[in-house]
């Protein structure tokens, strides 16, 4: 057993750390170490970078842009990316639709799209959720009915994150509405977002961001080549993707970033006659967080050692359940503690994603996005299989329940 | 990084574990609760037999040079099997002081006597008013000519009642709740003036209240510097603080296993009632408890070996703490998911439930930890403004 980095993973995280403060513009740091969210040209800008670099897709086949890394290695990569604040890879591109492409796709599909996912030419969306098909997501209707060498898609997909950016949209529809179960018959498509017929309509999240959106279909045309894998097995590309988010979901780095920037906040921001820093209710809160957040630490390096071992295999691991529940929870609680360190200034909310003109200037950036970034981070424990869900696959996948 | 055991210390586990499953089941470990010490003097010598009693000592000592990741494989299979012997004051915490506070001439003339399962150690620390702060101590140690004559109470003295040899703490200058002036002293227990009185504390292991009156030691006794102990103390609870999160992790794991049978086995309402969203939820929730203390566990191995005694308190604070709150959680649980039968005596997840309970008020409970680690300016630093 050894839980020390060895001097060639820290003498890489080194690498990376220097790599990331000559090359990361000024102003994309700022802005996220203030809390808001990276703008598209940032993430574009940012990704484009990693990828001259050859780090944009660290976990891929070296073939398609990948490095051939141990998953401690792009663990590294990917925790100092979070604690800088640095952009991440767009995890649609990278994480979601590019693996599946990897697994599932056809040698002419991944020549076309593997090589502009990794340098966010294209800018992908997720089309997943429905209406009537959030938790149990097999149940989705949006259809596609094959006509000659295309698909025709008509439906509705919602909570669709940034598709006001994006180019393409990676999409389960409905093919055989007869198959025997809901898991049977769904088709995992690729669709060109400048497709007439589609529609865009924001959705405006309780902290007044404009993140998520709607997507219409209709009668939108989709060549037959746009299919991934079998045509009713889509199913499979859809779990495949599922586990392969909730491993990111744990976030450690991002959590460890924002708990240093709360430390030098609370070191400043009063409370009752001193810093909020010294008050022990805070204090003690602030130190449970750090201290299951260093459990979570350890448990996703385990996670992470696991899947060096078992390398190749495509099964999900259960373990990753664990990781998507506490991190969720724990980005959540940090987000409270900003509430609180924020006291009444947190009134006077802002836009995580806007500028700040119409604000009012006495209050402190961090303290104007502590309320609405609490808010918005509700979200973490909904998305990727809610937490629910997540202990549902826990009591089944391990507990045999 | 790496997590696997090696070799030698999966057999370790596998033979630990097999001794256990065969001879530490739970009607036999309630046999062994009843007689009068309260543990099996057999299983004592099995484990000596087993090199369990030798573990943490240099082999030129007459030990087996066991390290930190050796205590914690041993502990957890103990902590599975809710073994009731003196191990862990004997092996860990007297061990720990002979190792780091004595002269290699005492480690010659003991090791192999506690190797061979014929002499108990205990540590006689807490006192009635300092509940988990290790630098509060009142007992008195005078100079004596070249020796020492120690006065005072020690109260909770973890199976201080069958021990030889006490390791006691006491003031030799400064006030009670100085952190200069404390010496560590190794004491016979059947010298003049030590009086002893056994009870069986609430998980089922053995304790006692010692008396301390004009006992009168020579300057053998003396552990470490006499003047500043402190480090040494720190440094020996810090490793049984290592221990007790893997005892206490084989504890959750073994409870939780029952736990998860029993909801595919109880049925009511027609079905088992592991059916039911509401308890695989719980099941769920208790076994990301269970991981967590698992990780810290491995934290707690790693630091017990660290040489930096800020940073190794401070991590040993946080593994206390994580172990303390998922070991509440898992306890608490197991029982409630279970229903009545948890709550009687016959059934064994509330034994597991009280030793669970029990190790977090060993040593400081998460709460103590929790203001320490918080007031300690917690584990992460602040951004650079």
């Amino acid at each position: 057993m050894e839980l020390r980095f060895t001097e060639e993973e820290r003498a890489f995280r080194q690498e990376v750390r220097d790599f990331i403060d000559r090359n990361l513009p000024a102003a994309t740091r700022e802005r996220m170490e203030s809390g808001r969210t990276p703008t598209k040209e940032m993430v574009v800008q940012w990704q484009r970078t990693l990828n001259a670099r050859g780090w944009a897709v660290p976990h891929w086949p070296v073939e398609w842009g990948g490095t051939g890394w141990s998953p401690i290695r792009r663990f590294i990569l990917q925790e100092e990316i979070q604690q800088t604040p640095a952009p991440q890879p767009l995890a649609f591109n990278t994480s979601m639709c590019g693996p599946v492409i990897i697994a599932f796709g056809t040698e002419a599909q991944k020549k076309r799209f593997l090589p502009r996912m990794a340098n966010l030419d294209d800018w992908w969306c997720q089309g997943f959720s429905e209406p009537g098909a959030g938790s149990d997501l097999a149940s989705l209707k949006c259809a596609a009915k094959r006509v000659g060498d295309h698909y025709v898609v008509n439906g509705q997909k919602t909570w669709t994150t940034l598709a006001q950016h994006a180019d393409w949209i990676f999409l389960l529809v409905r093919t055989d509405p007869q198959a025997a179960k809901p898991q049977e018959g769904i088709s995992f498509l690729l669709v060109d977002m400048k497709t007439p017929g589609i529609t865009v309509r924001p959705i405006i999240t309780i902290d007044g961001a404009h993140e998520v959106n709607e997507v219409f279909f209709d009668d939108v045309k989709v060549p037959v080549e746009n299919l991934v894998g079998t045509e009713n097995r889509g199913w499979d590309c859809a779990k495949f993707l599922l586990s392969n988010e909730r491993t990111g979901q744990a976030r450690v780095g991002a959590s460890k970033e924002r708990i240093r920037r709360l430390k030098l906040i609370a070191s400043q921001a009063p409370g009752g006659g001193r810093p909020i820093i010294e008050d022990p209710r805070f204090r003690e809160r602030l130190t449970e967080v750090e201290v299951q957040l260093k459990a979570l630490e350890i448990t996703t390096l385990r996670v992470l050692a696991t899947e060096q071992k078992n390398l190749g295999q495509r099964k999900p691991n259960p373990a990753s359940s664990i990781l998507k529940i506490r991190g969720t929870e724990l980005q959540q609680a940090i987000s409270e503690l900003f509430v609180l360190a924020a006291g009444p200034y947190g009134l006077a909310g802002a836009h995580p994603d806007a500028d700040r003109r119409n604000e009012p200037e006495f209050v402190p950036d961090w303290a104007a996005l502590a309320q609405p970034t609490y808010f918005n981070w509700r979200k973490q424990s909904i998305y990727g299989g809610s937490n629910e869900i997540q202990k549902n696959i826990m009591a089944k996948a391990f507990l045999g329940l | 990084m790496d997590f696997d055991l090696t070799e030698e210390q999966r057999l370790l586990q596998d033979s630990v574990g097999r001794l256990l499953a065969d001879r530490y089941k739970f009607e036999q470990r309630k046999a062994y609760m009843k007689t009068p010490e309260g543990w099996s003097r057999e299983m004592w010598t099995a484990y000596a037999e087993l090199g369990l009693l030798a573990l943490p000592f240099a082999e030129a000592e007459g030990g087996h040079g066991g390290g930190a990741e050796e205590t914690m494989i041993v502990a957890e299979q103990m902590g599975r099997a809710l073994t009731l012997e003196p191990w862990l004051p004997t092996v860990v915490l007297g061990g720990g002081f002979l190792r780091h506070g004595a002269s290699a001439e005492q480690r010659r003339a003991l090791v192999p006597r506690i190797a061979a399962g014929e002499m108990l150690l205990a540590f006689a620390h807490t006192e009635a008013q300092s509940r988990y702060d290790l630098h509060d101590v009142a007992t008195a140690a005078k100079r004596d000519g070249a020796g020492w004559v120690l006065d005072g109470r020690k109260t909770v003295v973890l199976h201080g009642d069958s021990a030889h040899r006490l390791v006691v703490t006491a003031r030799t200058g400064g006030g009670q709740r100085d952190r200069k002036g404390i010496g560590v002293f190794l004491v016979d227990a059947a010298a003049p003036g030590v009086s002893r009185r056994g009870f069986t504390a609430v998980d089922g292991h053995r304790a006692a209240e010692v008396t301390l009156e004009g006992v009168r030691v020579g300057p053998e006794a003396v552990l470490g510097d006499p003047e500043d102990g402190l480090p040494l103390v720190d440094r020996v609870v810090d490793e049984a603080i290592a221990a007790l999160a893997a005892e206490a992790v084989g504890a959750m794991e073994a409870v939780h296993a029952l736990t998860v049978e029993y909801l595919k086995t109880r049925r009511q309402f027609g079905r088992p009632i592991g059916s039911f969203q509401a308890l695989q939820h719980r099941a769920a929730e208790m076994m990301v408890a269970l991981e967590e203390a698992r990780s810290m566990a491995m934290l707690g191995a790693m630091m017990a070996e660290e040489e930096d005694a800020v940073e190794r308190r401070r991590q040993m604070r946080a593994v206390k703490l994580q172990v303390g709150r998922s070991a509440k959680y898992v306890g608490q649980q197991a029982i409630q998911l279970h229903g009545g039968i948890a709550m009687t005596m016959e059934y064994a997840a509330g034994h597991y439930f009280k030793r669970l309970t029990a190790i977090d008020m060993t040593f400081g409970d998460a709460e103590h930890h929790l203001d320490a680690l918080a007031g300690a300016g917690g584990l992460i630093s602040a951004a650079a403004a």
